[in-house]
């Protein structure tokens, strides 16, 4: 039973190419798959809006939407219509070319993330040898199409938010990926697969996981904050965020071009999770050794669900970060913590099992982090605040 | 065929990047002529190239030149010819240059041999392993550059500011 | 230590989204128009004229005097006077309005007219939904509109509506006295009388 209900895609796939011919088997098995994936995840972006809205207004103590359908989960079906129907205006002295592009490649390059998650046990779309690079390679192409983006809006303000948004997407590029890098080193492979294998294997009931160590589970801490710094989410939404006040790279955007921006930036902030889940938190792994039955592919979007809420949940509670703070923080304080958690995971692999390699890794770990906190706090007062007039 | 479709795309983004007039047109085609050569390491089934090509000239380097002709000011240029007025010198340059090369490879020892079987995958541990084996004194030597580059830049902008002090 | 605030950020947070499903106190929102706050007893939104009993027409204490129409600051009341008389509410003979009507699209609710109204005849009511599709005439209200019985008043504004009540009993008692006094033949009617002024220009 266990493994029917686990391979039910798998095996459903099989039979539907296997009814076709045995030429073009191996085009529309990756046809299919590839449609597969882009209405999951296009309808796992619509269940987001929604509970985005709803969880920041419970948050703040209202209610979120709730009047288009049963408790406002039919709201994405009016917002889509919405943006679709609103005129499409470009700005004059735009460059149209570029200004149409940009939200295209994002899309696209957004949805070529999904190719190297492994969703399920075999639910991978492809299997590269080096999946990890693959992601990161794409995931740089996000941050051309921004500045195409801001460039082709003729708007100084657009082009200044541009601008911001690239540096802080370059500068927390690195952290993220030196702290998927120690993931790397451990796991001995760059293939997604091969990393979520090594995971899903259990000591008595505990899952070996790489986030249960303390290398992994400061690599998990470094790589959830720079990939909120790389969607641009909250607290790091400065490029955006600048966009309510005075302008920022989506503003020349309206109607349907819109939408497909924000499409490609929760895309993005669901492939950096997958990813996340993929290189720290098991992949598809069942947490206890007991609950291997339930199916791989519901283990994986119950974590990515659980991700999602703690981004929203970080969104709903924290203030905007300034740019000068965001690029202290990724350079001072990530940079260097990624560095010491790298050599972490060398003095993990190389020592002996037991107590002390737990103990001495531990203690490098929170020493780097007091020390680094202190510098980075140095000089701020944090205490209660006096008023010198208005008592 | 699906070599000289990337080929034709690639040296179409080349040529556009020469020859448009708008500076930050000619970055993006030269971005895509990027993209297109990374597509072609990739049919020759070198993925740790094909990636990296894609990561550190898409993802770096196209950003740093747009970076560099956004941040210098541009004082509203006259639009110029396309062809600069030494067209016919650099004509011939370019073709002894072309001629050479063309008589470089087809004396070399890949060329020529069993047209159309695919070079053998090669797996990232491999390459993992010559980097620190046999490639060991040119890694280092890299990273020693990178870092002369790095502290370089470094000190030129703390003495700019410096100086502006 | 650094984080240590965000993390009592987010316990607040999170106490303020679990606590939201939990205790009502906590989500103040009023699902309008499912739900309405209860209207305050000073509510106060577009004018309507008071009529005693039953007959609208007959009843109606308005006596055309046209000083909330020289008062109001928008001139948002446009008042016609009638021909001939009918009772008023303390039963003496007067003017009644023929046409009387408030343009609600420019009235803005200043409460002019009814403090002026020396005869208790124009109040404020509490409707604002009031929305219609015909911008000119569906907002210019007649005064068959714009009538309202005293218990209406009673309903809305139950302390005002007492002490509007008190005052014109008092004139109707006085208008009762002055009348039964001038009924009467003897010659208590003139020390009545100068009784009577003496009390009303106490």
């Amino acid at each position: 039973m266990g493994d029917a209900a686990d391979q039910f895609f798998v095996n459903l796939l099989h039979r539907a190419v296997g009814t076709l011919p045995a030429g073009l088997r191996p085009i529309l098995s990756s046809l299919i798959s590839v449609v597969a994936i882009l209405s999951v995840f296009a309808f796992l972006f619509a269940v987001t809006t929604v509970l985005e809205r709803k969880g920041l207004g419970r948050i703040q103590n209202r209610y979120g939407p709730n009047r288009v359908g049963p408790l406002g989960f039919l709201q994405p079906i009016a917002d889509g219509i919405k943006s679709l129907t609103k005129e499409d205006i470009v700005p004059h002295s735009a460059d149209r070319v570029v200004h149409f592009l940009a939200p295209l490649v994002l899309v696209f390059a957004a949805f070529s993330l999904y190719a190297v998650l492994p969703i399920g046990r075999n639910m991978v779309l492809a299997d590269l040898n080096a999946g990890v690079l693959f992601f990161f390679a794409v995931s740089s192409v996000m941050e051309l199409t921004i500045f195409m983006a801001g460039w082709s809006s003729r708007n100084k303000y657009s082009l200044l938010g541009a601008m911001r948004a690239i540096a802080q997407m370059i500068s927390y590029e690195v952290p993220l990926i030196l702290s998927s890098v120690t993931v790397v080193m451990a796991a001995g492979s760059l293939s997604t697969v091969d990393i979520v294998e090594k995971q899903a294997e259990y000591t008595g009931f505990f899952p070996h996981w790489f986030v249960f160590t303390p290398w992994g589970f400061a690599g998990f801490l470094l790589f959830l904050i720079a990939a909120t710094a790389e969607s641009n989410r909250s607290p790091f939404d400065l490029p955006e965020g600048e966009s309510e006040i005075v302008a920022g790279y989506y503003t020349e955007y309206s109607g349907f071009k819109f939408a497909l921006f924000f499409l490609g930036e929760y895309l993005g902030l669901f492939a950096i999770s997958g990813l996340g889940i993929t290189l720290f938190l098991g992949g598809w792994a069942a947490p206890f050794s007991f609950l291997t039955w339930v199916p791989s592919y519901l283990w994986f979007f119950a974590k990515l669900i659980l991700l999602i809420a703690l981004f929203i949940w970080v969104r709903g509670t924290l203030p905007r970060l300034r740019m000068d703070q965001l690029m202290n923080f990724a350079w001072k304080f990530m940079l260097p913590m990624a560095l010491l958690n790298l050599v972490t995971t060398a003095v993990w692999h190389f020592l002996a099992q037991g107590v002390v390699r737990w103990v001495v890794c531990i203690l490098m770990i929170v020493v780097a982090y007091v020390l680094l906190g202190r510098s980075l706090m140095h000089g701020s007062r944090l205490e209660k605040r006096v008023y010198r007039f208005a008592e | 065929m699906l070599f000289s479709i990337f080929a034709i795309l690639t040296v179409a983004g080349a040529v556009a990047a020469m020859s448009f007039r708008n500076l930050v047109h000619s970055v993006l085609a030269l971005t895509f002529a990027f993209a297109g050569l990374a597509a072609i390491y990739l049919l020759l089934g070198a993925q740790f190239v094909g990636l990296a090509q894609i990561l550190v000239y898409v993802g770096a380097v196209a950003i740093l030149i747009v970076f560099a002709v956004l941040l210098t000011r541009d004082d509203g240029t006259a639009p110029r010819s396309i062809l600069s007025s030494s067209w016919k010198e650099s004509a011939v340059v370019v073709l002894l240059v072309f001629g050479v090369l063309a008589w470089t490879i087809s004396r070399s020892l890949v060329f020529g041999q069993g047209g159309g079987s695919l070079p053998r995958d090669v797996s990232m541990q491999e390459i993992g392993n010559a980097l620190m084996q046999r490639f060991a004194l040119p890694l280092e030597i890299v990273g020693a550059l990178l870092t002369v580059a790095m502290i370089g830049a470094v000190t030129i902008a703390v003495n700019e500011k410096e100086e502006r002090r | 230590m650094l984080g240590e605030g965000i993390v009592k950020g987010m316990m607040e947070t999170a106490r303020n989204f679990f606590g939201s499903y939990v205790s009502k106190d906590r989500l103040t929102t009023v699902q309008f128009p499912e739900e309405r706050l209860p209207s305050i007893e000073a509510t106060r939104d577009f004018p309507f004229l008071v009529y005693d009993g039953e007959d609208w027409q007959a009843g109606m204490r308005c006596v055309a005097c046209q000083i909330c129409e020289k008062e109001c600051p928008p001139k948002c009341i446009y008042i016609e006077k009638s021909k001939d008389k009918k009772a008023d509410a303390v039963g003496k003979p007067q003017f009644y309005p023929a046409v009387f009507n408030i343009d609600v699209s420019v009235c803005m609710s200043c409460q002019i007219c009814v403090e002026v109204c020396p005869f208790e005849a124009i109040k404020m009511d509490n409707e604002f939904e009031l929305s219609t599709d015909d911008r000119f005439e569906g907002l210019l209200w007649d005064k068959a509109r714009l009538s309202k019985p005293n218990a209406h008043y009673q309903n809305i504004h139950p302390t005002d509506a007492a002490a509007s009540d008190a005052i014109l009993a008092e004139e109707k008692a006085k208008a009762e006295a002055k009348t039964k006094a001038a009924a009467d033949p003897k010659s208590n009617a003139t020390l009545a009388s100068a009784l009577q002024t003496a009390s009303s220009t106490q």
